[in-house]
């Protein structure tokens, strides 16, 4: 028992990492529920990528990080908005190249400065257990605002994953929540990126949610049993990260997604089990 | 003194999307009570001037009034079903939930159910005869099912216009039935009714038809436009009308045997 608690009681560096962990996974498993109910995989993804170049250039000139990544982030939509708008290209194509070129701007960015090389894998891969309180204020003041607005906003959101054509119908403005669902998926990556990464951030995004789709029937259930899932897939990638020495971020990425393995399997199991009774 | 306004009007209305027009001089008045049914194959144009009733597109052309208002200004007043829902196999919502939905604009941001929500919703599934898969997963349910919980969400709206694309696809003959004694219903209490269909069983249950291929064919009640030649010239082939169905002449371009198919 007291290899489960233990950790985070003697050591207060894991405790701030288990605090941001539980912030950063209800945040993204609030704004995550919108992603996969509204099918924006990939977009979320290309906005978790655009955050490297903007990070990449805010060191560059000694700006915070947080701002770089925000613009990062707000280039991503507003590439992701122009391409949605006017592309005749499949959209999946476009964001793709998009995110790429950006992906590749932010490796130029990084290998043109060799003080820059050694936060490569921080930027990418996160810096779970080097959580300041700085960082734990901004995260927990994050996901109040993401609350909030997903509270203010939840019958329009609902309406606009259900059916874009009838939210339109009903007087609901679609661009407009659209993109605020941009601005969200945006908002929380950059607030969450430094713990887990900005390549591993976009699995807490999506594989919590994802999981609870497969249990729940309604949104709100969705967003709790998708919270519940991100906090334990902290608990145990921190877990297992203090015990086999493995990184902090990839741990509680990889855990969350074999929890969704997991509970892919036995509801299709339990669905096969059923349709033979 | 009853109220004479229109609950749709249009006039020298042209549609189509980015500027470009797909049908023109398209004039529309439905008093309380009527039915249109818009008629044609696939690429006809029915479905874009749908969506311009619905507000969904701006017309090329002119403007739509609902219940002498413009069209975007009575969101409220619509019930539009849309031909397709993507998502309505991977969303996890209950039937209940998805016919509630519909009434979603009638509330305050943060307003509860009210009796008249509860009420409406009730009596929109038990009219679709789906009150049985009210706590039912949506994603669960077949293909017709679904459509009658979508028709149930626009019954639920209790509409001033209802905006049906393609209302019967996925039915079979006894929701079918259920369905066109729903919109009697709707009717009956003064909706205007506007159905895009391929289907003329369906289009000569109403008052008005519009028989469309990229123009206006024809345009009148059902026994006075479908007539054989209005229908060779909106389907390009060779139909006559029985009953219900559609039969396939020898007098068409494609078919030179007497076998009857439904259209």
């Amino acid at each position: 028992m007291s290899n489960l608690i233990d950790p985070f009681v003697r050591n207060e560096f894991l405790l701030r990492s288990l605090i941001a962990g539980i912030l950063v996974s209800i945040a993204c498993a609030i704004v995550g529920t919108y992603v996969v109910l509204r099918g924006m995989a990939f977009v979320g993804d290309a906005l978790a990528h655009g955050v490297l170049p903007g990070v990449a250039g805010a060191v560059l000139l000694g700006a915070p990080v947080l701002v770089g990544a925000a613009v990062g982030a707000g280039v991503m939509i507003a590439g992701v908005t122009f391409i949605t708008a006017r592309s005749r290209l499949s959209n999946d194509s476009a964001i793709g190249l998009l995110f790429i070129g950006l992906l590749a701007l932010g490796v130029v960015l990084v290998s043109s400065s060799d003080s820059l090389t050694g936060d490569l894998e921080a930027i990418l891969f996160g810096e779970f257990l080097g959580v300041s309180t700085s960082d734990l204020v901004i995260q927990a003041v994050a996901l109040v605002v993401v609350g909030a607005v997903c509270a203010f906003a939840a019958r329009p959101l609902l309406v606009l994953c259900f059916d874009a054509d009838m939210a339109d119908a009903m007087g609901y403005r679609v661009r407009r929540y659209h993109r605020l669902l941009l601005v969200l998926v945006a908002g929380t990556v950059v607030v969450s990126f430094q713990a887990v990464g900005s390549l591993l951030v976009f699995g807490m995004l999506l594989a919590p949610a994802g999981a609870a789709a497969l249990v729940t029937r309604r949104v709100g259930s969705m967003m709790v049993v998708g919270s519940v899932i991100g906090v334990l897939s902290t608990y145990l990638g921190l877990l297992a990260s203090y015990h086999f020495d493995w990184a902090a971020g990839a741990s509680v990425v990889l855990c969350a997604v074999a929890i969704f393995f997991l509970v892919l399997i036995s509801t299709s199991v339990r669905r096969r089990g059923a349709s033979r009774a | 003194m009853p109220d004479r306004t229109p609950v749709l009007a249009a006039r020298r209305l042209s549609v189509g999307y980015e500027g470009r027009a797909v049908l023109s001089s398209i004039d529309v008045f439905a008093a309380p009570g009527s039915s249109i049914a818009l008629v044609g194959p696939n690429g006809s144009g029915k479905s874009t001037l749908l969506r311009t009733f619905a507000s969904l597109i701006d017309p090329v052309e002119g403007a739509v009034e609902v219940c002498g208002s413009p069209a975007r200004a009575a969101s409220t007043r619509i019930g539009y079903l849309n031909q397709f829902h993507a998502n309505a196999t991977t969303l996890p919502l209950r039937v209940s939930d998805v016919v509630h939905m519909g009434r979603f604009d009638r509330r305050g941001r943060f307003a509860r159910r009210s009796a008249a929500d509860n009420e409406a919703v009730t009596d929109a599934l038990e009219r679709m005869r789906v009150s049985d898969l009210a706590d039912e997963s949506l994603r669960d349910l077949s293909g017709g099912q679904r459509q009658r919980v979508f028709l149930a969400q626009v019954l639920a709206r209790r509409a001033d216009l209802l905006l049906l694309d393609e209302p019967t696809s996925g039915l079979d003959a006894t929701a079918r039935t259920v369905l066109f004694a729903a919109l009697d219903e709707e009717r009956q209490r003064g909706a205007v009714v506007v159905t895009a269909t391929h289907d003329v069983g369906e289009a000569s249950r109403c008052d008005r038809v519009m028989l469309l291929s990229g123009r206006l064919i024809a345009d009148g009640p059902a026994d006075v436009v479908l007539t054989p030649d209005n229908l060779l010239a909106t389907f390009g082939i060779g139909l006559v009308r029985s009953g219900d169905q559609l039969l396939v002449t020898d007098s068409g371009h494609h078919h030179d045997d007497h076998t009857g198919h439904e259209h």
